[in-house]
């Protein structure tokens, strides 16, 4: 493992992609096939399942550094990284061990179904095999949740320089469901005919934020606008006979949407769309919070079938008759769509609608429409753009909506973890109601580094009081919380659930008397909710 | 009741009976000194009292008229009855602890300090002492520090391959301090060695104290920007990312500070390489400096306070903690108010 440890140092130590990429590709150019498959599934979030419970880790790490287990907690909540606090406080500082990445991998999958006090007696004695930096990455591996600060996309284009093959072909070949335990190297990465490639999916277009105003980016007749739709990003696919629905993040979440069952029937094979997956009920889309809760169900109950009813709305077509359409024009893809979606009606399926416009003026007034019309703005795409990979600027603009925004007083801090362990990142925000401060909305992020260090000197300097990890402070900073949605909710203290609450900006020249109150969030409430 | 032999004010440490404090955060009449921090060693009070070392650092940071004396290690001055001496912290040269007694009791206020002998400061010495006045800004079990030599390895081999790429090195820490670890630190025979101005200015009072420091350039505005290739560059923290560096060929940059040890402050920085070297002590070396005293009570003050007097208590050491205004490496990752430690 010595050398995927220096790999990952090297990594960690740079923040160029040029160099990232260099020596990722010079990594790939010594190790070994099963090391290559492994660091590549590793990198791309496919590592084995967690084989042993973090609390007994935990355990183990403390009576192992003569540490009570409270000091080894406090330790752990100020690293921000479990991985990380049981490499630097064990006493072992030398490296005793050539095991290969895959010798441990399959080390770490063997320990699943031992039992604990096996499981114990094997962790400890890997933890005094290795010195502290390959400790921390044995740890990663065991735990998980492992940012390398390496996207997939830098991975694929190291890879794509050691294999000599098309960075783009390799994008797709990378995709999809496959595993390191029953795959090869070369039949994954080398191989032009894979034989399982019914399930994979293209990778997504991303359009960036467009910031300014719309007629920076060209002429109105060169544009198609729609609604950015507030749902899940996501791909489906029928091939063979068979469904594949795919999100964004590259999961396969087939299994959540069991109402696309039919489209196996409905549609033609080779076939591949992209669009936004929403509730939808009685010819309008549902709250984006009716998804959050039916996604974070486990199971998808009859209940939420009925409820929260989800239908797809199409606004690309990738793939049509297995043929690969991304090269063709946007509006020709969108002809092609239009035509598939009539000729194969499916109440599943509905077309994001063209937004009429002639000139920019059109689509500001529209924009203003988008919180009534349940959507998050509206989406320009250029008429003759291909379909790209990932997010690439010019083709497509995302034109959000401005943000509700009210003036909060901070009455709460929290460290950071990880990258700013040491600092007071986290805060919750209050407004007014009467003389009290009622808490409605938690946020960290939106300041910059240097707003965050003088925020943090200010709660250090005026603590009122600390339950754990939690100072509360003087109430005196108000700042602009920006959020794009707010709902009733009962578990919140304040009644309401903003979604996607963030700092705006530090008003600097409020008193804190003069935030927002109780009052005025109720009023955005019976607006917007 | 009587009023301990020190005790904690707004001002600072407060010896009533002596009417003197240790590192006054307020101004004061008479103040005793550990090290020329700024931290420690503040504007506005009427005297200061000093180890010989500090006391040029002081008048360059504070001014040329202020009032200072200055001591040997071991010297003892008696104010009221009350005996007063430094003795050697380790931290940064001309750095004391403070070990204050009065009938039979003696108290040690130790500043900043560390136990490594860094081969250039007076190392640490253990006084024993009924009171311990100690900091932790490492006091977590996480802060291991490596012998410096490991450290000073890696730094030498990183300076090696930066010049073979054709690039300068620039390395940063405090302008006191760790900026003369640094340069005493490394292998000079691997190429030039500048530094930027703040530190040259340290230097040069550190040089008229008779004391030898490896030679060094000064970076100024008409120097070439050939000239720093394969060259070593050591600045504080602050001067990173302003206009100061764009005279500079292709270089990587580099942060020594203890907070380097984890990787969160590591990868906050945006820098190339994090050395892990402290002038603070590790947790395992907060533990032996504790117990080498033999004391029966031990204030803490700035650190991981509450965390670590718990562990204290829990191991059978009376601990309580006290407020102060004093930092540890803060500054040299950018945090801090700037001033602190740094010049
Ligand atoms: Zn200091
Ligand atoms: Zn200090």
């Amino acid at each position: 493992m010595k050398d995927f440890v220096r790999l990952f140092n090297q990594l960690d130590q740079t923040t160029k992609t040029n160099k990232k990429v260099a020596v990722l590709k010079s990594y790939f150019d010594t190790a070994t096939d099963m090391d290559k498959l492994w660091t590549i599934a590793i990198l791309s979030h496919r590592r084995p399942k967690r084989s042993v419970r973090t609390a007994l880790l935990r355990e183990w790490a403390a009576a192992e550094a003569n540490l009570p287990l409270w000091l080894f907690e406090e330790s752990y909540h100020i690293v921000g990284d479990l991985a990380e606090t049981i490499a630097l406080v064990h006493p072992n500082l030398e490296s005793k061990n050539d095991k290969s990445l895959t010798e441990w991998i399959q080390f770490i999958i063997d320990l699943k179904p031992l039992s604990d006090e096996d499981q114990k007696e094997k962790v400890r004695w890997a933890w005094n095999q290795l010195d502290e930096r390959e400790r921390f990455v044995f740890n990663k591996l065991l735990t998980g949740g492992w940012r390398v600060g390496l996207s997939q996309k830098l991975m694929t284009r190291a890879l794509a320089q050691h294999a000599e093959v098309e960075e783009n072909t390799l994008t797709h070949r990378l995709m999809g469901d496959w595993r390191a335990e029953t795959s090869d190297y070369h039949d994954l990465v080398e191989a032009t005919n894979v034989a399982d490639q019914l399930s994979k999916p293209y990778p997504f277009y991303l359009a960036y934020a467009l910031e300014g105003e719309p007629r920076e980016i060209g002429s109105p007749e060169e544009w198609l606008a729609e609604r950015k739709w507030d749902g899940i990003r996501g791909q489906i696919i029928i091939r063979d006979g068979e469904l594949f629905v795919w999100s964004r993040g590259e999961e396969l979440v087939t299994d959540k949407f069991p109402e696309f069952q039919d489209l196996t029937e409905a549609l033609p094979n080779g076939t591949v769309l992209d669009g936004e997956i929403i509730p939808f009920k009685n010819g309008k889309p549902l709250s984006f919070s009716t998804m959050q809760t039916r996604i974070s169900r486990k199971n998808v109950s009859k209940a939420i079938l009925k409820s929260a009813p989800i239908v797809m709305i199409a606004y690309d077509i990738l793939e049509l008759n297995g043929e690969d359409l991304r090269e063709k024009p946007q509006v020709e893809r969108r002809k092609l769509l239009e035509q598939l979606l009539q000729n194969h009606p499916t109440e599943k399926l509905l077309i994001s609608e063209l937004v009429d416009f002639s000139n920019w003026n059109d689509l500001v007034k529209e924009r203003l429409k988008s919180r009534e019309n349940n959507v998050e703005g509206l989406m320009l795409k250029r008429k003759d753009s291909t379909y790209k990979i990932g997010r690439k600027k010019g083709d497509w603009w995302k034109w959000k909506v401005d943000p509700l925004t009210i003036d909060a007083v901070m009455i709460y801090a929290m460290r950071g973890h990880g990258r700013r362990a040491n600092l007071y990142t986290d805060y919750t925000f209050a407004v007014w109601d009467d003389e009290k401060l009622v808490p409605f909305a938690k946020a960290y992020s939106g300041l910059t580094d240097k707003e965050i260090n003088r925020v943090d000197a200010f709660v250090k300097k005026n603590t009122v009081d600390k339950f754990g990890p939690v100072r509360s402070v003087k109430a005196e900073l108000v700042f602009e919380i920006a959020f794009e949605g707010i709902a009733k909710s009962s578990r919140h203290k304040s009644g309401v659930a903003l979604r996607f609450p963030r700092i705006h900006r530090w008003r600097e020249d409020k008193p804190a008397a003069e935030a927002n109150t109780m009052d005025d969030l109720n009023k955005i409430l019976a607006e917007f909710g | 009741m009587l009023s301990p032999l020190l005790q904690f004010t707004e001002k600072g440490i407060y010896c009533k009976r002596a009417n003197v404090y240790i590192d006054p955060w307020k101004p004061v009449d008479y103040a005793i000194i550990t090290h020329a921090h700024a931290d420690h060693s503040r504007w506005g009070n009427k005297f200061y009292l000093s180890h010989h070392l500090s006391k040029p650092i002081i008048q360059h940071r504070l001014g040329q008229d202020i009032s200072i004396e200055s001591m040997e290690y071991g010297e003892t001055r008696t104010i009221n009855g009350v005996k007063f001496s430094f003795h050697p912290a380790g931290h940064i040269i001309g750095s004391a602890q403070v070990r204050v007694e009065y009938k039979g009791e003696v108290w040690v206020a130790s500043g900043d300090y560390k136990l490594e002998d860094d081969g250039f400061c007076a190392p640490f010495e253990p006084i024993k002492c009924n009171v311990f006045i100690t900091e932790c800004t490492f006091g977590l079990p996480v802060f291991k520090w490596k012998p410096q030599e490991e450290v000073f390895a890696a730094i030498n081999a990183w300076w090696r391959q930066n010049k073979a790429d054709g690039k300068a090195t620039v390395l940063t820490g405090y302008s006191l301090g760790k900026a003369q670890r640094i340069l005493q630190g490394v292998d000079p025979s691997i190429g030039k060695i500048y530094t930027h101005g703040a530190i040259e200015k340290t230097n040069e009072v550190i040089r008229n104290m008779g004391v030898k420091l490896n030679d060094t350039i000064y970076v100024t505005p008409e120097i070439q920007k050939k000239e720093y290739e394969g060259s070593l560059i050591i600045a504080p923290p602050a001067a990173l990312g302003t206009s100061w560096q764009k005279k500079f060929p292709p270089f990587e940059v580099g942060i020594a500070s203890g907070w380097m040890n984890m990787r969160g402050p590591r990868r906050r920085q945006s820098v190339d390489r994090g050395f892990v070297l402290s002038d603070h002590a590790d947790f395992e070396s907060l533990n032996m400096a504790i117990n080498a005293t033999g004391c029966e009570k031990v204030i803490v003050t700035h650190g991981y306070t509450n965390i670590f007097s718990k562990w204290l208590n829990e191991n059978g050491i009376d601990s309580q903690v006290e407020s102060t205004e004093f930092e540890g490496e803060l500054a040299e990752v950018g945090q801090g108010k700037g001033e602190k430690e740094s010049e």
